[in-house]
């Protein structure tokens, strides 16, 4: 039971990070390694406005997404557009990408290691325990969830519903199309990838309420959110959540069964499952 | 997959689209100026066994971890970001067996062990796409030292596992270009094999690769198996050199990170490449470490990035540049399809 329930609402976060990755990975079409990191500058953030200036961590989303929002638009149009400018192809454009935004990952943890050192860090917030099916649970953990899931029933919301929206899905089918029915896919590019980084970031701020946190951390997350994005499928948003939850339980189970240190080898396994059984995702299909 | 084609078939079929195999003078005079470079480079140890000492050690170490990688990234295109899971692995190696087995039966042992996790790494993700690829051995360093962290903990030793098997600078030196010209001879041996060419026309276009008869997901593997084995031999042989080894420091993800700077840095297109970036980037590493170690990830950091969008063909695509007069990549694909369907309508 506690494992269903830890499991859940750790899914939930993991549902939104993962929403994040795939705008950036299913839209925009680029692998961005440094996403890990972005979530990791959001904890921090948040952490520094908790300590500093007693900000509520639910209101310091209010500045950390925008900032994460800029940033990514920021990384997209100066580092990333002149790949896709110079790709002869879709190979050379991911090489090309995963270099780059490998370069970005480390620029982002020295940035980090200098502006709050190396140590491990974590705050108290709503830390007094909320009592569900006899056991108690973290009333920070809930709150983190419950918002991750509003956000991200609003980002499918807005996905699904708004022009904006959907104009990003048709760009996700297929940019060259997307071009033929006037949207500017080059900006459509732009907005996917900034807005994965938000939503990245706003996974990050919420992770920060329970987690304990150092910089080097990033490269878990952005190998927990790849994971998922593969399992679920990539350009599949209903398989991505799937798969953030299957994550979420997996993973408490093994913290909690075997040991809290080997949670990585557990995305590991689901990894090496899913390449073995279904490379084509969860709910995705065989393409041939 | 009805007939294999031989060595001589792939060679023809490089050669059709411009590619010149055949070994001539120039090649000899390029052997006989390596063989004289090793030579003066292994005086090093009686000339001085201080700081220039040390400073050749790490340059040699990777040297050879570069190159290793390069001899599968450069002509797969394939990234590995995990080459400090393999030197972990080797380190750890000769770390938890010291006082069970000989120290160069632990090497070799290193190799194995790191060729048998790389083979099962390959048969897992190489055979779908590349991305799988990447993505396994981007936490890979990570994942294998949760694992040893946990297994030690399970057997209620300590992380940390002092390494007592005295080795002096110079003999470590020795040993390390030795393993250089080693990765040097196996990646110019494998330029001239079956399974150099093979790989040269998958890197061009896997798809043709396949249509003409080879087995890329095997030639793959074999090379990231080669690649990694010695990865992890370089980890065994400097094991020593650290008295106290732990988690953190062998599978460090900088370690990771900075072969692959290393190597682009040189360019992936000869195998004398990572070695012209390696050089330059171990005296930076040092400079920085010098001036403010603080800041040496983000300066890192920031010199990959300057070495991914100023110069993505490395030192080496310079040179070559100016030299100029090459078939570039994307001709040599057209070629290679021209070729394909031709052979195609003919038989």
């Amino acid at each position: 039971m506690t494992i269903l329930i830890i499991g859940l609402l750790l899914g939930g976060i993991y549902a939104l990070m993962a929403m994040g990755l795939q705008l950036q990975y299913g839209v925009a079409r680029i692998m961005n390694l440094a996403n890990g990191e972005i979530l990791v500058a959001a904890a921090f953030g948040t952490w520094w406005f908790y300590t500093g200036y007693h900000i509520a961590p639910p209101w310091s989303l209010l500045i950390v997404v925008p900032i994460a929002f800029v940033v990514n638009w920021a990384i997209y149009r100066v580092l990333i557009l002149p790949l896709v400018r110079r790709a002869k192809n879709q190979g050379q454009l991911e090489v090309d990408s995963i270099l780059a935004t490998f370069g970005v990952s480390f620029v982002f943890i020295g940035i980090l290691l200098l502006t709050f050192g190396g140590d491990y860090l974590n705050y108290s917030y709503l830390a007094q325990g909320v009592e569900i099916f006899g056991e108690r649970y973290g009333a920070n953990r809930i709150l983190a969830a419950l918002i991750a899931v509003a956000l991200c029933t609003g980002l499918y919301l807005w996905l699904h519903k708004t022009r904006p929206g959907l104009a990003l899905r048709a760009v996700s089918v297929s940019p060259s199309s997307a071009g033929l029915v006037s949207i500017n896919v080059e900006r459509a590019s732009a907005l996917a990838f900034a807005l994965g980084g938000a939503v990245t970031a706003a996974g990050g701020a919420m992770l920060s309420m329970f987690l304990t946190f150092d910089a080097s951390l990033g490269v878990l997350f952005t190998l927990k959110g790849l994971v998922i994005v593969i399992m679920g499928g990539v350009r599949d948003i209903r398989g991505a959540i799937a798969a953030s939850f299957i994550l979420g339980l997996v993973e408490t189970a093994v913290a909690i069964l075997i040991d809290p240190g080997l949670t990585l080898a557990a995305a590991y396994v689901l990894f090496l499952i899913i390449l073995l059984v279904r490379p084509e995702g969860l709910f995705g299909r065989r393409s041939t | 997959m009805t007939d294999r084609p031989t060595r001589g078939a792939l060679r023809d079929f490089l050669h059709a689209v411009g590619e010149d195999l055949t070994l001539n003078a120039r090649d000899n005079n390029q052997v006989a100026f390596t063989v004289l470079v090793f030579m003066a480079a292994a005086t090093l140890p009686f000339i001085d066994d201080g700081y220039l000492l040390s400073l050749g050690v790490d340059i040699t170490m990777y040297a050879v971890l570069a190159t290793a990688w390069m001899l599968f990234s450069g002509p797969t295109n394939y990234i590995s970001l995990g080459s400090a899971a393999f030197f972990g692995i080797g380190m750890y190696t000769v770390g938890i067996g010291l006082g069970m087995l000989p120290f160069p039966a632990l090497v070799a042992l290193a190799g194995v062990l790191g060729g048998i996790f790389a083979a099962f790494v390959g048969l897992a993700t190489l055979r779908i796409s590349g991305i799988y690829f990447v993505i396994f051995t981007l936490g890979m360093a990570e994942l294998i030292r949760q694992i040893t962290v946990w297994g030690q903990a399970k057997m209620g030793s300590q992380a940390g596992i002092f390494v007592n098997h005295p080795m002096s600078s110079g003999e470590l030196y020795l040993l390390l270009l030795a393993l250089l010209g080693a990765v040097i001879f196996i990646g110019w041996w494998i330029g001239r094999s079956r399974l150099g060419f093979a790989l040269r026309i998958i890197g061009n276009d896997e798809v043709v690769a396949a249509h003409s008869g080879i087995n890329t997901a095997r030639a793959k593997v074999v090379l990231f198996v080669i690649s990694t084995v010695f990865a992890s031999v370089t980890g065994a042989l400097v094991a020593p050199r650290y008295s106290y080894v732990e988690p953190t420091l062998a599978f460090s993800a900088f370690i990771s990170f900075q072969v692959v700077i290393m190597a682009l840095l040189g360019g992936t297109t000869r195998l004398w490449g990572p070695l012209v970036g390696v050089i330059p980037f171990t005296l930076l590493l040092e400079l920085i470490n010098r001036i403010n170690p603080r800041l040496s990830t983000l300066l890192l950091g920031v010199a990959f990035l300057l070495i991914v969008y100023v110069i993505p063909h490395g030192v080496v695509g310079l040179i070559e540049d100016v030299r100029s007069g090459r078939t570039s990549p994307a001709s040599i694909r057209g070629k290679l399809l021209g070729l394909l369907q031709r052979k195609g309508t003919h038989g």
